[in-house]
This record gives structure tokens, sequence and C-alpha cells, in this order.
């Protein structure tokens, strides 16, 4: 029998016991929204997780410092250090040049300093931090009272939260007024007192106050990386701290070795580039130029694993619904065979072949799959939409910013449809092969 | 005239069934040739194996021994999937109880053995009407069996026998669950079918004085054997 003509009958017979087979079609489809819902709750979370990672910059992120130990020379063991010749300074040059390889996005060093604030005439200390511009979409200033800073150079800052309770008990009234930092610029020599200085590498270090205007508390500093000092509570934006040109923790040790110049160098430089499967490649080529490297690619590689276990797991609770389908759509079939007996009988009499009374059960149960694949995929979708509205109304009265812990990816519909229908059609092989097999003298004599 | 090859040979046909420890011989040793062209009457009371001598010719139940040749080939020897295709479009059946799909209307119940058949759709619409149309039904076409008589559901059945332009028709009983004034106009429209060239027509009843009237030849089983074989008239 043709195709169409099959399909045809098929439809046919399936309207005839309409209720049942409508049932049976359910159950496929609870077994179905069951693995669609429980696999979009995995790959929502998996989503999740990724992209606040993502977005926090520690997988994407490579961070870079000089090869000359840090300890001084003669410190660690010797077989890990570099050899002199390749050792080389983290300065503006090499941070220009990291800048210009493939697939970097941004490179920014660490301004982390500690110095004292003044505050409705009080001093307070406090560790004053440079944020890059990418951090605003690190996940950590969402649902920040107050905003990011407006401009990458504006003379604004972000207070940590208990901070800035110590500025005042009721921090909503500290956005909008103004704070003075006082701090210690870093002067070269050299620049002001020509070669003979330059060579002898000092500086001189300058008091100094600036005004910024606080726009913002934030719970926590994001992630800023490593090799910071105690994490900021003060977040000014990063230009702005790199022009304060504040003496920092290592400009002594960069005098003591010697190395200093007019530009700046740095303890560490922070290297984003575009994705996390880069960070390998990337790491390679610094550490080519001469510098020593660290990811957390490790780390996501682990989380990785995690969610594929998770989402496996996932996928076989909620198959189980769908086995019971299975048994659903063989006894429906098996029944329907018996209801049909003296119909196959007839059909097999007016030279209907095993195999056209085969297809016939065939395209009936792979008809059930698909109706129920399409309406499990639509139902599993709308279980994952009520938790994730469940979850956003729990986190929403936690004063918690909304998430979304459902997705159905497009390859999650179309294998949810095709999982139904491939296991409908493995439940349709028994009772297909038992009505081909059926006798029709005894089909036609059964009343 | 030239003498045609007959449209059926039976030769030395055997049909047992095994019931637990006896062995059932439905059809013993029977041989038998029917003419093309020919109406033959299959008589005998009910146990006397002559629905399943049709069903062996019918090609719906294989012979435990012997051969049935019908239109030169032999039934017996064909694979599953050759016998379907000879009930298909060799022979047509006909039962007592109709066997119509209740759920279908006479058209597509007609339109049935096209579509085993694999016949295009475009040529469909017009041989259902025309194999109506020669049961006297074309007024139907749109009702359901369950909307119809007796009569004129044996003359649906009549017409998706004739649809696929078989060589012989087998009516098992065609008259077992009518009246006799309708059974005798479906045997007539049988009579009537005959007239076409080459048809031959098996029709297993136990009303010997109808099959007197409309067969050719009559043959009477009993006990799975053939016991007479003679022209009706």
């Amino acid at each position: 029998m043709k195709l169409r003509d099959l399909s045809d009958l098929a439809f046919r017979n399936l309207r005839e016991a309409v209720l049942r087979n409508s049932l049976t079609t359910l159950g496929v489809a609870v077994g179905v929204a069951s693995l669609v819902a429980m696999l979009s709750l995995g790959v929502g979370l998996q989503q999740l997780a990724s992209s606040r990672l993502a977005k926090s910059g520690l997988f994407d992120s490579i961070f870079v410092t000089p090869k000359t130990n840090l300890r001084g020379p003669g410190g660690g063991p010797p077989a890990t250090r570099a050899p002199a010749s390749k050792a080389r300074l983290l300065d503006a040059d090499a941070r220009a040049e990291i800048s210009r390889m493939p697939n970097v996005i941004e490179v920014y060093p660490q301004i982390r300093f500690f110095t004292e604030v003044r505050y409705d005439g009080k001093p307070y200390a406090t560790m004053v931090a440079g944020m890059p511009e990418s951090s605003k979409s690190s996940g950590a200033f969402d649902g920040m009272q107050g905003h990011f800073f407006s401009s990458p150079d504006a003379d604004e800052t972000i207070l940590q939260a208990e901070f800035a309770k110590e500025l005042s008990p009721q921090t909503s009234s500290l956005l909008g007024k103004d704070l003075i930092l006082r701090y210690a610029e870093r002067q070269s020599l050299a620049a002001q007192a020509g070669d003979a200085a330059a060579n002898s590498g000092g500086f001189s270090v300058v008091p100094k106050e600036k005004h910024f205007l606080i726009i913002g508390v934030v719970e926590t500093e994001p992630a800023s990386g490593f090799g910071g000092f105690g994490s900021g509570r003060l977040l000014i934006p990063l230009p702005i701290a790199e022009t304060l040109r504040a003496a920092q923790v290592n400009d002594l040790r960069d005098i003591l070795r010697g190395s200093s110049s007019d530009k700046p160098t740095y303890s560490s430089l922070t290297v984003r580039v575009k994705s996390p499967s880069l960070v390998e490649a990337t790491e390679a080529k610094l550490k080519d130029l001469g510098f020593s490297v660290f990811s957390l690619l490790d780390a996501s590689k682990s989380l990785r694993i995690f969610f594929s276990v998770f989402d496996l797991l996932l996928g076989i609770f909620g198959s189980l619904a769908l086995a019971v389908a299975t048994l659903g759509i063989i006894n429906t079939l098996v029944m329907a065979i018996l209801e049909r007996r003296r119909e196959i009988g007839v059909l097999k009499a007016l030279g209907a072949a095993d195999r056209d009374v085969k297809q016939l059960f065939f395209v009936e149960a792979g008809v059930m799959g698909l109706f129920g694949g399409v309406f499990g995929t639509l139902l599993g979708w709308l279980i994952g939409r009520s938790l994730t509205l469940g979850t956003n109304i729990y986190l929403h009265r936690q004063n918690l910013p909304g998430v979304d812990i459902s997705s159905v990816p497009w390859w999650l519909v179309l294998g949810g449809i095709g999982f139904a229908v491939a296991v409908s059609l493995a439940a349709g092989l028994y009772p297909a092969s038992r009505a081909a097999r059926l006798d029709p003298v005894q089909a036609l004599r059964y009343e | 005239m030239t003498e045609l090859p007959p449209a059926i040979r039976l030769e030395s046909v055997s049909r047992q069934y095994t019931m637990g420890e006896s062995v059932i011989w439905a059809v013993n040793d029977v041989s038998l040739t029917v003419p093309t062209g020919e109406f033959l009457a299959l008589l005998g009371s009910s146990g006397s194996g002559k629905s399943t001598l049709l069903n062996l010719i019918a090609g719906l139940d294989r012979p435990s021994s012997g051969a049935v040749v019908a239109q030169g080939q032999d039934l017996s020897k064909m694979s599953p999937l050759a016998l379907a295709r000879y009930r298909r479009q060799t022979v047509g059946m006909v039962f007592q109880s109709f066997n119509l799909l209740p759920r279908m209307t006479l058209e597509e119940n007609v339109e049935l053995p096209l579509r085993l058949a694999e016949v295009d759709r475009s040529e469909r619409a017009t041989r259902v009407r025309e194999a109506l149309q020669r049961v006297g039904l074309e007024k139907r076409i749109g009702h359901r069996p369950s909307e119809l008589s007796g009569g004129e559901q044996q003359r649906t059945a009549i017409a998706r026998a004739l649809v696929n332009r078989p060589k012989i028709l087998l009516a098992d009983e065609p008259t077992g669950n009518l009246d006799s004034a309708t059974g005798e106009a479906i045997l007539a429209l049988l009579r009537e079918i005959q007239k076409n060239p080459g048809m031959t027509i098996v029709m297993v009843t136990h009303e010997r004085a109808l099959a007197e009237r409309f067969a050719d030849r009559l043959a009477v089983m009993g006990d799975g054997k053939l016991l007479s074989n003679g022209a009706a008239r």
C-alpha cells in the first residue's frame, strides 16, 4: 500500500477508538513532557551556570604575571624559574602587544591600593579597586543599589555594602553624595630631574586628593581575579584608577629589582579572550612571550562533565514515564488487534500482504508517537516555564533578581518528538507483527 | 472453438488440522477441474469441507498436500507475498456475512482493493463508480453499510470483489444471510457477471434448489471428500 493510503487508513482507525487512542497518546505526551521538562531544567541550569561563570570572567580570563620570580632572586625551585633571557617585564609595551594578539578582547591591570577616604569630614581607611568596563556585565552588579559607572572615565565610585554601612547606616542616602579620595601619587624622579635621577630608578610620593560622586552600592566586589591584596571596598573606573598613578604595593619591589622606567609596570594583567575555548591556545602564546599564566579552564571542564552526568540522570528519570507510556501503546495496539481481527481478515482476503497489515499498525503507533511527542514537548516546555515562574516568584520575594532555570532549545524539541516517535514505533513492533501473522481463515471465522 | 485452459485445477488436494491428539481431514484427496467461464456450485452439509476448499482456492489457506492450480499458477508453491498479489489481482471474494467495513462508506469499501493494489487515485473513483453501477448501487455511493439492506450489502460486497477485475469470483454462502427472493436476485446478478468473457465463478452453498437453477455444474462434498460432480441441468 502507498504511504498516503496507509496513513489515511491509520488515521481512520485511530479516530474510531478516539477515546482509547487519545488516552494512549496522552500517556506518551506525559512521558515526553516529563523527559523534556527534566532535560530543559538540566539545560537551563547549565546555561545559567555557564552564563554566570562566563560573565564573571573567570573562564575566559588568563592571569598574566611576569616570569621574574615574585619572591625575588633565588627564591623558588630552580626548575620552575624561566631562563633569565626569556623573562619579560610586564609593562605598557607588553600590555599593548598582548592586546594586539588575536582573540584577545581586553587586557587590564589589577589596580588596588590601600588609602584613606574622607566622607562627611571623617576619615576612613579602605581598599580601592579599579573596575574594568567589562565587569558591568559580570552579574555582580545585577540588583545593585544605584547604577554602574556612567562612563569609563567618570569620577564616580561604587561602594561595597559593608563599607557603605560604615559611612552611613542608611546606605541609600549615600547615593549622589561626594567623597574625597586621598592617595599617594607616585612621581618618577626621572620625569622631574633628568637623566641622573632616572638611572637611580627612584620615585617620590606626593599626596593628592580627588573627588568622587557616589553612584551605587554593591553587595560584593565582582570576582576580580587573582593576585589582588584583599577585596576592594571602594570601586572606581579602571581608567581613572590608572591615571591616579597611586603608589601600589609592588612599586617598592620594582625598585629593588632595578627595573623601574618611566613606563608603568604591572604586577599582573588580566587578559580576556573571546570564549573559554580560546583560553588554552592564548595561554600557550603568552607563555611563548615569556610570561607566567594562570586560568580556571580546568574548573570549567569539570563543570561541563558535571552537567553531562546531571543531564544523563535527569534524562533517565524523565524516560521512566515514557517507558510506562510505551506499555500503554503496546496494550492499546494489542487490544486493537483483538477488536479488529475480522477487519484484518477481510483486508487479507482482499489481498493485503502481511507487510501491509504490519505497516498499518506501525503507522498507527507512529502517529500516536508523533502526536504524543508534539503535545508532550509543548507540555514539557510549559512545565519548565511554570517552574521558572515559580522560582522567580520565590526569588522576587527574597529580593533577588529573576533567573531562567529552564531552556528548551531546538534540539530538545526535535529530539523529544523524534524520541517519542522512535519509542512508539518500537512499541508497535510486537503488535504489528502479531497482527500481520494473523491467520485470515481464523480471523474471518471470528465473530 | 479452441479449448481454454481450466481456470482452476485441484490435484489430490488435502487439508488436515490437528486438534490435540486427533487429526481432522477437512479436505481429503479432492481432485476437481473448473473450466474457464463456468459457474460451479459446491454443495454439502456444514462441516463437509466445502468452505475449506474455497479458502484453498482463494489462497487464504495452503493445502497439506496436493496442488491448487489457478490460472496456471500453483498456489502451494507461491511465496506469501505472491499469494497476497494473487488474492488481490486474480480472485474476488464474497462472504456470507458480507464483511464490509462498517465505518466506511460504500465508495470507501469498494475502493479498498484498489488501495491495496496501489491503483492511481485518479483512476479509482471511475472504477469504484463502474463497479457500483454494475450492481445497481451507484446512487448509494456515500452511504454506510448499516444504512443498506442485506441484499444491497451483498451487492456492495460483489462490487468490491469485482473492482480489481479478477478472473475468478469465489462466493462463500452468498445467500446464507438473505431471504429467498433477495438470494435469488443475488444469484441472478452472479449469473449476469458470469457472462463476462473468461469469468469463472465458484460458489459454496447448501441450498441445492438455487444452485440447480443458477449454476452450470454441482459438486457435492461430504466428510472432506468429493461425493459427486455433474452438470446442474
